[in-house]
């Protein structure tokens, strides 16, 4: 049986991204502090099995786990900026820049300073904060000026600023040790996550995933203009809530967990687009499988790069993006 | 000919209490050209979108093929009536075939994963515009005209009983406006398909327009063919300004034909 022409490209560029990602995740795993480099893959390879080598547990109990997290972090972060890129009609909107991040972070610090434990907590405060801060911005901006880029990026600046002054706020409550743990983990941090904390969190993304694949077509209609949409049978409504709430719900238990890593959703699905044009069939899962590997690239560097310790990745992902966030709005606004 | 469009006791009103429409009754027959006209503000748009099912009328009844439009689903009205809105956004540009071939939606699975036979249909729907030789261009870099006609063939991809088009020949050139009204006599004549259209140039509604209805702060001034409804005092009252109506020498219809600087207040 012929497969049609879309579902061809959909395999191919699947595939590729899964290259990608494979290679990417090879890196990851053979690479750190002990040692960088061709021989260090070598080394790597052969420890696998070996398990009297102390590079097997270094890869298997550290650096496996990591970059499963980061490819997950990675995926959630540029599926949400795709996801709000077509919503909001808007190249340059992001989880972060609309400050649904950072509503998330104040919503998870609450959880981390009233002492609650376990995963549950700070996922459904991270959740309510993240919710919160979505539901102002699309406020603020709301009716006539919803369609205007520049007036949706301000509310979002300006909404990410008060929520940085909530989080210093408190922050500064806190004076225990806990005050490094928060500061680094608003960064970026993907060493903090265990094999248990990674498989829930696998378990409430990947059914988000699917959804969104599902609605992939619906996304191109929505490109075209809600009348448009509507009028080829999409139930823009649902499809734009839903949508808005699994993806608020992808990042916020993404930010609980790892904590602020800024611009990957603008980052991975611009190049992508550049690449493979605007068909979301296509690029939901080249962002999912994409953008995983672009984080295990960044976490690997933010690894490899100090001479001592590491950075948070949260560094290297505002390194990249900013700069190309600057351009994309100088280029839209000629 | 059984209409395709009936509409009962109409009416419509915006969150805030203001009316857009008001006790419109009238019917549509299958495979005509049907324009609606009126001054800005009379309720055109509105009354389209209500046909398109996108705006649930406030009070009243639309019948489409015969069923009430409330019965049908979202996508079952896709299947039936296509609509042409004025604007289109284009922030993210699509190639011009695969902006056509979205017209096959309303037709597709669970996934939208388009079929062989689609790319026909979708193909067949440019040669009919007459754009197939702008496929591998993207939908920004057209013209006006062309662009109008590539949204033309993205709702006769979509196979309708039905096309409601809002204003589609607004900012073309006199040449492209012809095109596109012609392309609409074309698509009545030879698919049969129904023809609603919102227009602003009376002359060009005249001379295509196998009915016409004339609407005026949302109530229902005028409605029938073109010589009864476009008699210069009809004209005058709705638009408040001086027109001479007389012959158009291609035929029996009228011509309009405003007078300058001359108000009715």
């Amino acid at each position: 049986m012929m497969l049609p022409a879309v579902v061809k490209r959909i395999f191919l560029v699947t595939g590729i991204m899964l290259v990608f990602l494979g290679g990417a995740m090879l890196l990851g795993v053979s690479m750190g502090s002990s040692g960088a480099g061709w021989v260090a893959i070598k080394e790597s390879v052969s420890a696998l099995n070996d398990p009297g080598s102390p590079l097997h547990s270094i890869i298997w109990k550290i650096r496996l786990p990591r970059v499963l997290l980061a490819a997950l972090v990675g995926a959630v972060l540029s599926l949400g900026g795709l996801v709000f890129q077509a919503l909001l009609r808007n190249p340059l909107a992001e989880p972060y820049i609309l400050g649904i991040s950072g509503g998330a972070a104040i919503g998870a610090i609450i959880g981390i300073m009233i002492g609650l434990t376990g995963l549950a907590g700070s996922w459904i405060l991270a959740f309510a904060g993240g919710m919160t801060t979505l539901f102002i911005v699309l406020g603020i901006v709301s009716g006539a000026t919803m369609m205007k880029k520049e007036s949706l990026l301000l509310s979002g600046v300006m909404v990410n600023a008060f929520c940085s002054a909530v989080i210093m706020f408190l922050i500064s409550l806190t004076m225990d040790a806990r005050l490094h743990n928060i500061m680094f983990w608003l960064m970026g941090d993907l060493s903090s996550a265990g094999p248990r904390e990674i498989t829930w969190l696998a378990i409430a993304v990947l059914p988000c995933f699917l959804i969104v694949f599902r609605v992939s077509h619906a996304m191109n209609l929505l490109l075209m203009g809600r009348d448009m949409a509507h009028s080829m049978g999409v139930n823009v409504r649902l499809t734009t809530v839903g949508l808005l709430i699994l993806t608020s719900f992808m990042v916020s238990t993404t930010v609980a967990q790892v904590g602020l890593i800024a611009f990957v959703g603008l980052v991975v699905p611009h190049l992508l687009r550049l690449l493979l044009g605007p068909d979301h069939r296509e690029l939901v899962p080249a962002c999912i499988f994409g953008g995983a590997g672009y984080m295990v690239l960044c976490d690997l560097l933010a690894r490899i790069l100090p001479r001592h310790g590491e950075m948070p990745v949260g560094v290297i992902t505002a390194m990249v993006g900013a700069p190309l966030f600057i351009y994309l709005l100088r280029r839209s606004s000629s | 000919m059984k209409p395709a469009i009936s509409v009962e006791n109409l009416a419509y009103a915006y969150p805030d209490g203001t009316h857009v429409l008001r006790g419109l009754d009238f019917n549509i027959a299958g495979g005509s050209f049907f324009i609606i006209i009126g001054p800005n503000g009379s309720g055109k748009t509105t009354l389209v979108k209500i046909i398109a099912g996108l705006i649930r009328p406030g009070q009243g009844r639309v019948d489409i093929m015969g069923e009430p439009l409330r019965a049908y689903s979202r996508r079952a009205i896709a299947r039936r009536i296509a609509y042409v809105p004025q604007q289109t956004a284009m922030d993210f540009p699509f190639f011009v075939s695969d902006a056509v071939l979205f017209g096959r939606a309303p037709h597709l699975g669970a996934f939208g994963i388009e079929s062989g036979e689609d790319r026909e249909l979708a193909r067949q729907a440019m040669a009919f515009t007459e754009v197939d030789h702008l496929a591998g261009r993207r939908i920004d870099q057209l013209s006006g005209g062309e662009r109008q006609r590539v949204f033309i063939a993205r709702a006769i991809c979509q196979a309708p009983e039905i096309i409601l088009l809002d204003e589609p020949t607004a900012s073309l050139d006199i040449a492209h406006q012809l095109r596109v009204m012609d392309l609409m006599e074309k698509m009545k004549a030879e698919k049969g398909i129904t023809v609603v259209m919102v227009s602003h140039d009376i002359n060009l509604a005249a001379l295509y327009a196998d009915a016409l209805m004339l609407l005026q702060r949302g109530k229902l001034v005028a409605y029938g063919e073109p010589g009864d409804v476009l008699t210069y005092q009809t004209l005058e009252d709705t638009y408040g300004c001086r027109l001479l109506v007389d012959e158009s020498p291609l035929g029996p219809m009228p011509r309009v034909t405003p007078v300058p600087g001359r108000y009715i207040l």
